[in-house]
């Protein structure tokens, strides 16, 4: 968790707002620094998380996860985090019997149809326990990425009507949160992408959008954020709802400044 | 502004953008409508029922006729919930209306049915839609109906939006500037040229609307519209400006290169002093006069 980041978005973990979804986007840069913020920033506000982790291993995010203070593997055991990892559990898909359903199905359909394992998954995860022992604040799911399943031969309305029931479950009906990565892949041509990104930026409450910096890479300034504020809780007369800051990431800390008021250039 | 978009009945398109969303709008129309007295149907495909009538009263909630295909519109839930026939049997069930009277009808949104249906079966199911009033077979006298659909416009290719928006009336295209919403109107009346219209408007949290003037017009040119321009020579550490006698003063010098006639006098007349000058020399003591030659070596 980025203590600058909770400030530049006027949030804690301990007035963490509900029923919101975040779009976290990338552009000619790597934005999973956001991906560790939320999932660190979640877990400390004491709320069940569901991490369908696509692109790393648990330990990978375990050791980030250590990095910022919270420890994956303890979520894990006492049920605070559910953990689907992607590059593990889509081998199981092929070894085991095809009747029992498995989240990450449609690997093994020729015609990949929809998402709706992948979404019963998450709502069976996030359901409403009964047990006295722990009590968590409110669901979160999260994604890292949703380009990946583009890539492995899902159309962007089927990823669309999984964010939808996702949506409709987890942020409506349980008051949730969900925050999920998108690839912006810029100006390659790539329609089903821009259908997905596109879409997704309609339905969220908040874009973080990542970007590397148009001069190239630089030492001191890894790239910009820009944050975009819609469906505002009233749609007043003045939208100062866009704001752009450079960044730097730390070893366990990003900090933030104003365009062009990098430390190492004043 | 209102009134002459709801004026023309048939399709109104909304069409917005990620940074200028639409939904605003629309409900602003729709309270416009319901204020009228009219019966609001609204298919509602992106946000939930609480969410949609957040911000309206309870006397326009009540001409609100809710059609929710957000929470099951695929039945994946399988609760029974879902409306038969999917997203195109509850568009149906809208034009099998009964009651008579002027009726608006909000699609939220249209993107999300183009997505899931084809766009030809949409423009069809469309036209039946808003073209009720003049249906022939129809025994019972129904009124006017109004579409109000909302079209994310970067979602969809050139084809799909050119077709919808050949199907409309009226096609409402948001934007802005400054932080400032704009909507430029295109109207389409029959026999009639189209006309294009501008306004600038804010929307307030009770989703009436108010006209704005608009920024000014050289601010509207600015591609950054959340730099506010700097003077940049305000605070400089030297002059940029020359007052009068400071450029008198400064054209009066001759500078040291520049070679004028009197410099060349000076320099071809030297000066009576200079001709008779001697060099003495006075070895010291301790001078180390070497008498072999210091460039022996060369070998030149």
């Amino acid at each position: 968790m980025f203590t600058e980041l909770n400030n530049l978005l006027n949030t804690a973990p301990d007035r963490a707002e509900q029923g919101k979804l975040t779009l976290l986007c990338d552009a000619k840069t790597d934005g999973s620094f956001l991906v560790n913020h939320f999932l660190s920033f979640y877990l400390k506000a004491n709320c069940k998380v569901c991490f369908v982790a696509l692109i790393q291993s648990f330990s990978h995010y375990n050791i980030v996860g250590q990095k910022l203070g919270v420890s994956l593997t303890t979520a894990r055991e006492c049920g605070q985090l559910v953990f689907l990892e992607g590059l593990k559990s889509s081998v199981d898909v092929f070894f085991q019997a095809q009747e029992e359903p498995h989240p990450l199905q449609f690997l093994r359909e020729t015609n990949a149809g929809n998402l709706q394992p992948l979404y019963e998954f998450v709502r069976e995860a996030l359901k409403p326990v009964d047990n006295r022992g722990a009590a968590w604040r409110c669901p979160v799911l999260l994604v890292d990425d949703l380009s990946v399943l583009l890539s492995l031969g899902m159309g962007a309305v089927a990823v669309l009507d999984f964010i939808h029931y996702c949506r409709a479950t987890v942020c409506w009906e349980l008051k949730g949160n969900v925050v999920a990565l998108v690839h912006d892949s810029g100006d390659a041509e790539d329609e089903e992408n821009d259908i997905l990104l596109n879409g997704l930026s309609h339905q969220s409450h908040l874009i973080l959008r990542a970007e590397g910096l148009a001069t190239g890479f630089c030492r001191d300034v890894h790239g910009q954020l820009r944050i975009l504020w819609r469906r505002p809780s009233q749609p007043t007369a003045q939208r100062d709802q866009s704001l752009t800051y450079q960044y730097k990431i730390q070893d366990k800390s990003v900090s933030f400044f104003a365009k062009g008021m990098s430390p190492a250039v004043l | 502004m209102l009134e002459s978009l709801l004026a023309l009945g048939g399709l109104v398109l909304l069409r917005d953008s990620v940074e200028w969303e639409g939904r605003s709008l629309l409900k602003a129309l729709i309270k416009k409508s319901a204020l009228c007295g009219e019966q609001v149907h609204i298919l509602s495909c992106e946000v939930s029922e609480e969410e949609f009538r957040e911000g309206f009263d309870s006397y326009i909630n009540s001409r609100l006729v809710y059609h929710d295909l957000f929470r099951d519109p695929l039945n994946w839930s399988k609760t029974g919930e879902a409306y038969p026939g999917g997203p195109l049997g509850a568009l149906r069930a809208m034009c099998r209306r009964t009651d008579p009277g002027p009726v608006t009808i909000a699609l939220d949104s249209l993107s999300w049915l183009l997505l899931h249906l084809p766009c030809t079966t949409l423009c069809q199911t469309l036209h039946t839609l808003s073209h009720q009033d003049s249906c022939p077979g129809d025994s019972s006298p129904v009124g006017q109906v109004r579409v109000l659909g909302l079209l994310h416009e970067e979602l969809h290719g050139p084809g799909p939006v050119g077709a919808l928006s050949s199907l409309a009336q009226t096609e409402v295209t948001l934007g802005g500037a400054m932080g400032q919403a704009s909507a430029h109107i295109l109207c389409r009346r029959p026999r009639q040229c189209p006309t294009h219209q501008t306004h600038w408007f804010s929307i307030l949290p009770d989703f009436s609307l108010v006209l704005q003037e608009g920024p000014p017009l050289e601010l509207k040119a600015n591609p950054y519209p959340h730099t506010s321009p700097v003077d940049a020579s305000s605070h400089l550490t030297f002059n940029l400006h020359l007052s009068k006698k400071e450029r008198e003063a400064r054209d009066s010098l001759t500078l040291p290169f520049q070679f004028s006639s009197e410099k060349q006098q000076a320099l071809l007349h030297s000066g009576p002093g200079q001709a008779t000058s001697h060099i003495f020399y006075e070895p010291d003591a301790y001078d180390d006069l070497d008498q072999e030659d210091p460039d022996d070596d060369l070998d030149i």
